[in-house]
């Protein structure tokens, strides 16, 4: 009894350790954007490899999540002969929610688990040793580029993804389903407002980055240097990523929306 | 710079992984322009030690100075300034692996100066004629034997031109001719360039082939201090335990555990 509230007891401590080692990271990841300012080639080449790569799967995604908007939202709509509306159900909950929210689950998948394992290895084969014996600050030179790119490319794929998303709802609703043409983007202008609905989706997706991103490279750099140790912190990302939008999600929703 | 024939001054260094005591109370001096070893058994600290002289690691107790400077008193921006100083080659290379061998010898070059790519080309060159790849300055790491890719990461430790080298196991795992050519390198670096080097190995024969002073460290103190031939003929019966590679002596070859029958015989589940 006593040796298992001894293990949660060290659990819980290693846990508000980890938790302490991910803020202080946070914090020095932050202070090298003085660093970062003189040299923004390092950025870009961040963004193309963090953001211009996720490209494909979050169109694709996009596309195919707006088409089973339109085909759900016609079958609930058509039934109180609302089909007009269709255009303006697809936007809001793409620009809401479903943008940024699946957007950082698939930023996670692909950017963030190719971040951990990228940071975990060069720590295992001593890279980031050799970086601070050539006094070249780790953090600075490698983990700063990289979660810049990360909070400024969540945004841009986020609107991506609910663009693309739109055009499949109007694909389906339109072109398969006979919704009208002109009903389908005049509600949607007249109803979908710049602040309420894409300000909140784009704070949402900033969020969602620097969250996304942060654990990714916390991950990265704070794993145990073995294959196994690498390996499970490429899942561990995918998961904590996961399970933090989804729980930010429902706190910022709240915050924005609620009464 | 400082003017003292002691480049590094080790006193008192205890330091502990855990429960494991790793140093209790070591004494080291690494004399300046000189090749100093520092040898010893696996798992004996050698590693450890060159880490916290680069200050990557924090001791427990005791001072490192670094040409004057206590390396764990000094603030970033200047433990950084004094790594600029310091060269240090690592046991697995440790080059970055996205960047091409000329890129990698670049790298601090680009990092620490605002020298014109023009200049940037020759000294790099230069570096890596003196480790004999000039040749293969497109290649990437991936396509370097271990033997090469040491010999970059020298080119690259070497690149700034600093007071010392560290060097950890740099034998390790190479083929009778690597080996010797990267003997000879580092023998020839330190009287060409007038570098200070210590060399971290388990490896005798080559090691006391080119150094100018040993020490040989065991269970966390200085075994014995000398030259090779001192070491050589040590009265130290652990010393020459490992100098000849024999099997039995002080040196235990087991780690600590309790008697084999009693683990034998023992009810206990699991292991």
């Amino acid at each position: 009894m006593l040796d298992t509230l001894a293990l949660f007891g060290r659990k819980g401590i290693q846990a508000l350790e980890r938790l302490g080692r991910g803020h202080l990271l946070l914090l020095q990841i932050l202070a090298g954007i003085t660093s970062l300012l003189p040299r923004l080639g390092l950025l870009v080449a961040q963004i193309q490899s963090i953001g211009v790569r996720t490209v494909v799967i979050v169109a694709v995604s996009g596309l195919f999540v707006g088409m089973v908007l339109g085909l759900q939202g016609y079958y609930v709509l058509s039934q109180f002969a609302a089909e007009d509306s269709l255009g303006v159900m697809v936007a809001a909950s793409l620009v809401r929610e479903l943008g940024p929210v699946v957007t950082a689950l698939l930023f996670a998948g692909r950017a963030g688990s190719a971040l951990t394992a990228e940071i975990g290895l060069m720590k295992a084969t001593e890279q980031l040793s050799g970086l601070e014996m050539m006094a070249v600050d780790p953090i600075r030179r490698i983990l700063t580029p990289r979660f810049f790119a990360g909070f400024i490319s969540m945004p841009l794929l986020a609107a991506m993804f609910s663009a693309v998303g739109v055009l499949g709802g109007y694909f389906v609703s339109v072109g398969l389903l006979g919704v009208d043409d002109g009903a389908f983007w005049s509600q949607m202008q007249a109803k979908i407002d710049w602040n309420e609905d894409v300000v909140n989706g784009v704070i949402k997706s900033l969020v969602f980055g620097v969250v996304c991103t942060w654990i990714a490279l916390f991950q990265g750099y704070d794993t145990v240097p073995t294959s196994t140790g690498v390996s499970r912190s490429t899942t561990q990302t995918v998961v904590h990523s996961a399970l933090a939008v989804l729980v930010l999600d429902f706190v910022l929703t709240a915050l924005m929306f609620g009464e | 710079m400082n003017n003292d024939q002691t480049l590094i001054k080790i006193r008192d260094l205890h330091f502990a992984r855990g429960n494991r005591v790793i140093f209790d109370g070591v004494d080291i001096d690494i004399p300046r322009g000189r090749v100093t070893a520092i040898m010893g058994p696996s798992g004996t600290g050698k590693t450890t030690l060159l880490k916290l002289i680069g200050g990557q690691l924090q001791p427990a107790r005791g001072t490192i100075e670094v040409d004057g400077l206590n390396v764990h008193k000094l603030s970033r921006s200047a433990l950084y300034k004094l790594r600029m100083r310091m060269g240090m080659l690592f046991q697995t290379g440790a080059l970055l692996t996205d960047l091409s061998v000329y890129d990698n010898v670049a790298y601090p070059l680009r990092e620490h100066t605002d020298l014109p790519e023009t200049m940037i080309r020759r000294l790099v060159l230069m570096k890596l004629e003196a480790v004999g790849l000039r040749g293969a300055r497109d290649l990437m790491p991936s396509a370097l034997s271990g033997g090469m890719a040491r010999r970059v990461a020298l080119a690259r430790a070497i690149a700034l031109d600093p007071m010392m080298v560290m060097y950890d196991e740099p034998f390790t795992g190479q083929d009778p001719i690597s080996m010797g050519v990267l003997a000879q390198l580092v023998r020839r670096l330190n009287d060409a360039v007038g570098l200070t080097s210590i060399l971290v190995s388990h490896d005798v024969e080559e090691t006391a082939g080119i150094s100018d002073y040993i020490y040989v460290i065991n269970g966390g103190k200085v075994l014995e201090q000398g030259t090779p031939d001192q070491i050589d003929t040590s009265s130290s019966e652990a010393v020459r335990q490992f100098m000849s590679g024999l099997p039995d002596g002080p040196v235990g070859f087991h780690y600590e555990a309790p008697p084999l029958q009693e683990d034998l015989l023992s009810m206990r589940g699991g292991r």
